[in-house]
């Protein structure tokens, strides 16, 4: 925290400064305090749906895949969609209405916070919230007979590196639309194909070459991947590579998305 | 740039300390300049009224000061940090009021307060009491758990300042504080922005409100299509530009052309006034045309005078 001296504001100011992210995330913690029971519905309710629809309707179709009661393949996957869906909704519409309707992020930018630290300041709400909230299904799969493992304590983590890449995914194209509508066509046309070939539902090699081919550069298939090995037991050497892509994922949208709402932002 | 004008600048270089540096300040839009090369320094501890018509520049010229638009050209300087390159340091030691209400409508009054406390980096220990002290000085004490948007567009308004001078800043930018304001509501906001001058405060505050600046500004800018084109204190102003007195003729349209004509002839400056014509410089008005005009009705001339005979545009 920085303290008041008697010359505060000498010399360059730092590139990041640790109290333009607290200040941007005291705004988020009031307003979770105001919101917390309806997202946590909303993030519980969620899975459970899919447990039972896909479970019982598929589950008496499949009793196994790829070794494992179909209950908790779906349980380990879904993981990943909540995540997607906390993350990358999130980064869109709330962006967007704060940047255009509510003017909040204008307000802010007139107090000490530069629009690189704001933006990571947002993303890293968003991830801790899909970080946390990503864990509902799976604590839901338990009620199915899901095991606890040990492992399943980096969900969390997982959880909140892949929300950081689609928050940021997210933050990035409500700079980018014309207006909210727009958002149906990144819905339609990125986040479904993204979240079905994924691995949540079937695996991936049960596609064809092609199709199998773009799953491995899609980052939910990632997390995934690592979720159902938190669960399951890891494989370390594929695990590093998996948390490297979704780094890499992160990390490049970052630079874009600070790129794009500081043109938005910054006349 | 008028003599006067340098004078000034000079003095307010040299004195106790400058709040506000322009120099030479361009911003373009595509095909507009919407500010074109504006010089304008603000001496410590005075409300500089920066006076100009729609669209003249003033948001755009208050969004290069606090960082939210590049400048094409020129410098800025505010409280001595060079802008944008320290924007964050000079950001942290301003208050700002934008033009449109930018307040955080799920927040209450308080938690509006709150998150800016924290944002504009006010120390833990003194958090509560600046929070406490903003919403005195907003007289919303009453409602400060009232959500932002159940609060009246005067309450909103008084927030809107409160929520900048909560880190008790230096320097507060106004962006026409007062517009679409009822009059009583307008009257509160003004002692507000009188309070902190007392305290010694630097204010930047635009208007189109002639009376406002009348009323708070130490000295005012003219800004017009980009560019200042006056500076001086308001009585200075008027001196130096229309005089101290005009008279104001009714009367037919026929009859408005005829009093013109009248004046000219006599070497005084008119302008239309809504249904009638005003004669400036009246005191100066020779025996021989005062019998020519006959009646009218003798008035302070006013900063709308120098504004319209400045720019030939009118204001509100
Ligand atoms: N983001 C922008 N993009 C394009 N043009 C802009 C932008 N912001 C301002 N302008 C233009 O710049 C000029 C100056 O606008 P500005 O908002 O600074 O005027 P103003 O003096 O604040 O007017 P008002 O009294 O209406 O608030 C106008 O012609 C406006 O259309
Ligand atoms: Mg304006």
């Amino acid at each position: 925290m920085t303290t008041q001296t008697t010359e505060p504001f000498a010399g360059s100011p730092r590139w990041f400064e640790l109290a333009a992210f607290t200040g941007v995330w005291k705004r988020e913690t009031t307003l979770f305090r105001r919101y917390w029971v309806s997202t946590t519905f909303a993030a519980v309710v969620e899975p459970v749906i899919y447990l039972l629809a896909f479970g019982f309707g598929l589950g008496s179709l499949i009793a196994v895949m790829n070794g494992i009661p179909y209950i908790e393949f779906l349980g380990t996957g879904v993981v990943a969609t909540s995540v997607l869906f906390t993350s990358a909704f999130s980064g869109m519409f709330q962006t967007f209405v704060r940047r255009k309707f509510q003017a909040t992020y204008d307000a802010m930018l007139a107090a000490p916070v530069d629009v690189h630290e704001l933006v990571t300041a947002e993303a890293g709400w968003i991830a801790t919230k899909a970080g946390v909230y990503g864990c509902a299904p799976l604590v839901v799969a338990m009620f199915f007979g899901l095991d606890p493992a040990p492992g399943m304590l980096v969900v969390p983590l997982v959880g909140f590196l892949t929300g950081l890449g689609f928050g940021l995914f997210g933050i990035w194209c409500s700079a980018v639309v014309p207006s909210i509508d727009s958002f149906n066509y990144i819905i339609s046309a990125v986040i479904t194909p993204l979240f079905l070939v994924a691995g949540t539902f079937f695996p991936v090699d049960q596609l064809p070459g092609w199709a199998g081919a773009a799953a491995v550069i899609n980052p939910l298939y990632h997390c995934v991947q690592l979720v159902r090995h938190a669960a399951f037991g890891f494989e370390p050497l594929l695990d590093v590579l998996h948390v490297g892509v979704l780094i890499l994922f992160a990390v490049g949208m970052w630079l874009i998305a600070v790129r794009y709402m500081r043109k938005r932002l910054i006349d | 740039m008028t003599a006067r004008l340098q004078e000034q600048q000079a003095a307010g270089e040299e004195g106790a300390g400058t709040a506000l540096a322009l120099r030479g300040v361009v911003k373009r839009f595509g095909d507009i300049t919407a500010v074109d090369h504006v010089d304008l320094i603000v001496p410590q501890g005075i409300c500089l009224g920066l006076l100009g018509p729609n669209g003249a520049g003033k948001s755009t010229t208050m969004r290069m000061i606090t960082g939210q638009a590049h400048l094409d050209a020129g410098s800025i300087e505010v409280l001595g940090h060079p802008v944008p390159a320290h924007s964050k340091h000079a950001r942290a030691e301003m208050g700002v009021v934008p033009q449109l209400d930018n307040l955080d409508v799920e927040l209450t009054a308080r938690q509006n307060l709150e998150v800016f406390a924290h944002l504009y980096r006010v120390p833990r220990a003194r958090r509560r009491d600046a929070v406490d002290r903003a919403l005195r000085m907003a007289h919303l004490v009453d409602r400060a758990d009232t959500k932002t948007d159940e609060l009246s567009g005067g309450m909103r308004r008084r927030l809107l300042v409160a929520r900048s001078l909560v880190h008790s800043p230096r320097f507060v930018l106004l962006d026409e504080p007062t517009v679409g304001l009822d009059p009583q509501v307008r009257q509160e906001l003004w002692s507000l922005v009188d309070a902190l001058r007392h305290e010694g405060v630097s204010v930047l505050m635009s208007t189109h409100y002639i009376e406002e600046a009348e009323r708070l500004a130490d000295e005012v800018a003219v800004m017009s299509r980009g560019r200042i084109i006056a500076r001086g204190t308001p009585a200075g102003l008027r001196d130096a530009h229309v005089g101290r007195e005009a008279v104001e003729y009714y009367g037919s349209p026929d009859r408005l052309g005829e009093v013109e004509t009248i004046a000219v002839e006599g070497g005084l400056p008119t302008r239309r006034t809504g249904p009638s014509v005003s004669v400036l410089r009246a005191e100066h008005m020779p025996e021989s045309t005062a019998a020519l005009l006959g009646a009218g009705a003798r008035r302070a001339s006013n900063l709308e005078d120098v504004f319209v005979s400045l720019t030939g545009e009118t204001v509100e």
